[in-house]
């Protein structure tokens, strides 16, 4: 795959143009897409691996061992836990984060454009480094996606699996305190002139939180992986089992962070909902006041309930009471949460569009995910369901629905904004339904097998135990999933085919509310060819009523593209590299490199270029004119969802086009 | 370094392009420092955990020098003092004494850096390293991160003072300076703690 992008690249010629305009850009539009475009890829090999997963346990029931071996089937596991939330939850929700919040605040870019494109260039580097053993030999990690300790250290687990595990999260982590920094520092400080806190946008206030609470967990992760390496490399005993060492405290830090973590994913994945079913209703969010309390009430009591993960580890009664306790309370805020978004709906004119979909899927999954939860923390229940696939289950259905669907929602309702056409309507459709069935299909027995004692990370079980026909529906269903993926895929190529026909000339095709509409779709480099005014909640809304006004145009100061973000990361990936492998003189020069390529560009005084007023207004003027043309040339009475292509119409054009090709061979 | 900031609050008001991305940078680099003590504290809370966990080898009570560490703090507060001192010869755009202060500053730092080496060295001669008791390896690991801050402090400021030599003083340079003398008085107060948590506390029991 990799082999043929390169191939392309060099028969077209477009190296150069790729490193120009992309890999070097700081612009977070471009960022935005590129964390899309890795994230996306990361997605197919998670799904691969869950597969795998799957395959395996409905084959291994009594005297057959299912086709891998249990160390095999471990470093499975634990990269498929590290994929999906590291390389494919957070890329999807930096990439929203990236495109849509300048764009929401009336910002024209970062607070520092140069820290953004580090922070994505070190999630490319964790991104490699996770993949490494494909290509250098050795394993990954098996012991599970948080490396529990004693057993992720050296005693136990000799090879290079751990070390590659810590530097990917490691680097990958770093760049996302970096992120984090820099959204806090954007919202707060770079808000267009009259938009003040209480008048920000749903989506910015969930991403506001989500960052707040990611600058306040990462930390602790990154000096987590320092012990957890120091033990492995230097011979330190923080969480061994002599010397004093103590792996209970190595749960504490790790669930510190990690159960933090996925409310950082989820926090702007509520967001979105806010924002679609306000636009799909044709209300403003109702209550929205309670609706930033919401954000914020989740994510201040989602810091203080991590012990709930190891409520059986032999923490005292009282202390497992007070961690179950807090973490019931998590569920009243997102009641409140939820609870808005049916006022925002009630009375509304609702549009079923697939952005609206995907939230009717997540209130259902979500549900089932959030009352299983709720369940997990009273913690006399938790001693018989702890780690069992109860468990996995209900954080799948927690992740899938909410997360995952947010983000789908998220990307079906902004693409327009982000390609200048929207998504198939209808095979979105169908991909939406897929994912349903899917899920209930896999998971839903899940649950059973949960209640009937399997444990999870289980690649064999006794063929008495009567599980094999739970695990066999379980593995349809993951195929079932599967299908819907490929129906997105085929749902982005069916789009670019149309693309003519599914353009959005006016940059508002939903008839939204929020100032990202207000720009052309795609946004111009510079986002906002004039600083909108905002005085209201809803800006782009009551410009709306009150009618556009004739932009005056000034000159406007945009960063340079700069590369020192991917040589930062280059050199990081080297320093990683290096300590996986002991192999000292990498070790330093990454280090000394990393220093170097810093120094030269914090000191580098000249970052910034000019586009005049002049150039501002013509290259607005011809997009108008582009956008015009586009009108007259096509067919306007064959513009609706309607009219999108099915599968049926999608699979004879892509078999007329492998037959043109074959024959041009000849 | 209150004057400082007022200043930069000020400049919310102004809509000078420069002075609201210093603004900006300024705030960062708050938001950044607090990421840095969110690290300490989970190193704090480690120590905290395996501070009696010796395994047989020696507490912390055997092996500190109180009058040693007494020194290398009051060198420590010192130098946050002289780069006060450069902070406000900045403001004045008075290049010699900015060379001046922040150079004793450097000067300072580097001694510090020295005496803590020779105290790990003297613990490690001893016989006692990382690899011997959980409370060791926290307390190198504790003190060692502070220690490699300090450094990452020295050469940032020994950079930003050769560019200042070089090319003189303007507001970049100063910011700059801003920065690096925020960084220095935070670890100034994580070494208060070290000072109290590590050091002190050792010897009640």
């Amino acid at each position: 795959m990799m082999l043929l992008i390169a191939g392309y690249l060099t028969y077209k010629k477009r190296w150069k143009w790729l490193w120009k305009e992309w890999l070097t850009s700081v612009d977070p539009k471009k960022i935005g897409i590129m964390y899309f475009i890795v994230g996306g890829f990361m997605l197919l090999r998670g799904i691969l691996d869950a597969l795998m997963i799957w395959l395996q346990q409905s084959l291994a029931a009594g005297a057959s061992h299912g086709y891998l071996s249990s160390e095999h089937f471990q470093e499975i596991f634990t990269a498929h836990g590290n994929i999906m939330v590291f390389f494919v939850a957070m890329a999807f929700i930096f990439g929203l984060i990236n495109y849509i919040v300048p764009l929401q605040i009336g910002a024209r870019d970062l607070a520092s454009p140069f820290m953004n494109t580090l922070g994505f260039w070190l999630f490319v580097g964790g991104v490699v480094m996770v993949n490494m053993f494909f290509l250098f030999g050795g394993q990954y990690a098996a012991t599970g996606w948080l490396a529990v300790a004693p057993l992720s250290g050296k005693e136990f687990s000799p090879g290079v699996g751990v070390d590659y595990w810590i530097w990917s999260l490691q680097i990958s982590g770093i760049g996302t305190t970096l992120g984090a920094i820099n959204f806090i520092m954007t919202i707060l400080k770079m808000r267009v002139k009259g938009m003040t806190l209480w008048k920000m946008p749903a989506f910015t206030w969930g991403s506001l939180c989500s960052m707040l609470m990611a600058a306040t967990i990462f930390p602790i992760l990154t000096m987590t992986l320092f012990l957890v390496f120091f033990d492995r490399y230097l011979g330190t005993h923080f969480f061994t089992t002599t010397a004093g060492g103590n792996a209970m405290l190595y749960s504490n830090l790790i669930w510190m962070w990690g159960h933090p973590e996925v409310y950082v994913l989820i926090l702007p994945a509520y967001a979105i909902f806010s924002e679609i079913v306000a636009v799909f209703s044709r209300k403003p969010v109702a209550n929205y006041k309670s609706n930033v309390f919401g954000l914020i009430g989740v994510a201040s009591l989602s810091l203080v309930v991590w012990l709930h993960h190891f409520f059986t580890m032999g923490s005292s009664a009282d202390v497992n009471a007070f961690f179950g306790i807090m973490t019931v309370f998590v569920a009243i805020p997102t009641t409140v949460l939820v609870f808005n978004w049916i006022a925002t709906m009630y009375k509304g004119r609702i549009r079923l569009d697939t952005p609206m979909l995907w939230f009717l899927g997540f209130a259902g999954v979500f549900a089932i995910g959030g009352i299983t939860g709720v369940l997990l923390a009273v913690p006399s229940i938790d001693f018989q369901l702890h780690n069992s696939l109860f468990l996995v289950a209900h954080f799948h259905s927690t992740v899938i629905g909410g997360v995952v669907f947010g983000v789908f929602a998220g990307i079906s309702y902004w693409f327009p904004k982000f390609t200048g056409f929207r998504l198939n309507e209808r095979l979105g459709r169908y991909a939406f339904w897929l994912w349903i069935v899917g899920y209930f299909m896999s998971f839903v027995p899940m649950f059973i097998l949960g209640l009937m004692g399997a444990s999870r990370r289980l690649d064999h079980y006794d063929a008495s135990t009567g599980w094999q026909p739970f695990f066999i529906v379980s593995l349809i269903g993951g195929i079932v999933i599967t299908a819907g993926v490929t129906m997105q895929v085929v749902q982005i190529i069916a789009s670019f085919i149309e693309k003519k026909r599914l353009m959005d000339t006016t940059g508002d095709p939903w008839d939204a509310r929020t100032l990202e509409w207000s720009v052309a779709s795609p946004a111009p480099a510079y986002n906002f060819a004039a600083l909108p005014d905002v005085s209201e909640r809803d800006g782009f809304w009551a410009m709306k009523q009150t009618g556009l006004q004739k932009p005056t145009y000034e000159d406007i100061h945009m960063p340079k593209n700069t590369a020192s973000g991917i040589y930062l990361s280059i050199y990081a990936f080297l320093t990683g590299f290096g300590f996986v492998w002991d192999i000292k003189w990498l070790i330093i020069v990454g280090i000394v490199g990393m220093i170097y390529t810093f120094i030269t560009r914090t000191f580098d005084e000249d970052s910034e270029y000019k586009i005049a007023a002049s150039d501002v207004e013509k290259s607005e003027q011809e997009h108008f004119v582009k956008m015009q043309e586009v009108e007259k040339s096509r067919d306007q009475s064959k513009i609706g969802p309607e009219y999108d292509m099915g599968l049926s119409d999608f699979i004879k054009i892509v078999w007329k086009w492998l037959l043109g090709l074959a024959r041009h061979k000849k | 370094m209150v004057a400082w900031l007022s200043e930069a609050q000020k400049m919310n008001h102004v809509e000078s392009h420069e002075e609201a991305s210093t603004d900006r940078v300024m705030f960062g680099f708050w938001i950044y420092l607090m990421t840095d003590l969110l690290m300490f504290a989970a190193l704090f809370a480690v120590f905290a955990v395996l501070r009696n966990n010796t395994a047989g080898e020696p507490s912390g009570k055997d092996i500190f020098s109180l009058p040693f560490v007494l020194i290398e703090t009051l060198i420590l507060l010192t130098s946050s003092f002289t780069c006060g001192l450069g902070m406000i010869a900045a403001r004045n755009k008075d290049k010699a004494k900015v060379m001046l202060w922040f150079g004793v500053t450097m000067l300072l730092g580097l001694i510090f850096l020295t005496l803590e080496i020779k105290e790990f060295s003297t613990i490690l001669h001893e016989g006692h390293s990382w690899r011997d008791s959980a409370f060791l390896s926290s307390f190198f690991v504790l003190v060692g991160t502070h220690g490699l801050h300090i450094t990452s402090g020295i050469l940032w400021l020994a950079v930003t003072l050769r560019y200042i030599a070089r090319q003189g003083l303007n507001h970049h340079k100063i910011r700059k300076l801003a920065l690096i003398s925020l960084f220095w008085h935070f670890l100034d107060i994580v070494w208060i703690f070290i000072f109290t948590v590590v050091y002190l506390m050792s010897f009640i029991n």
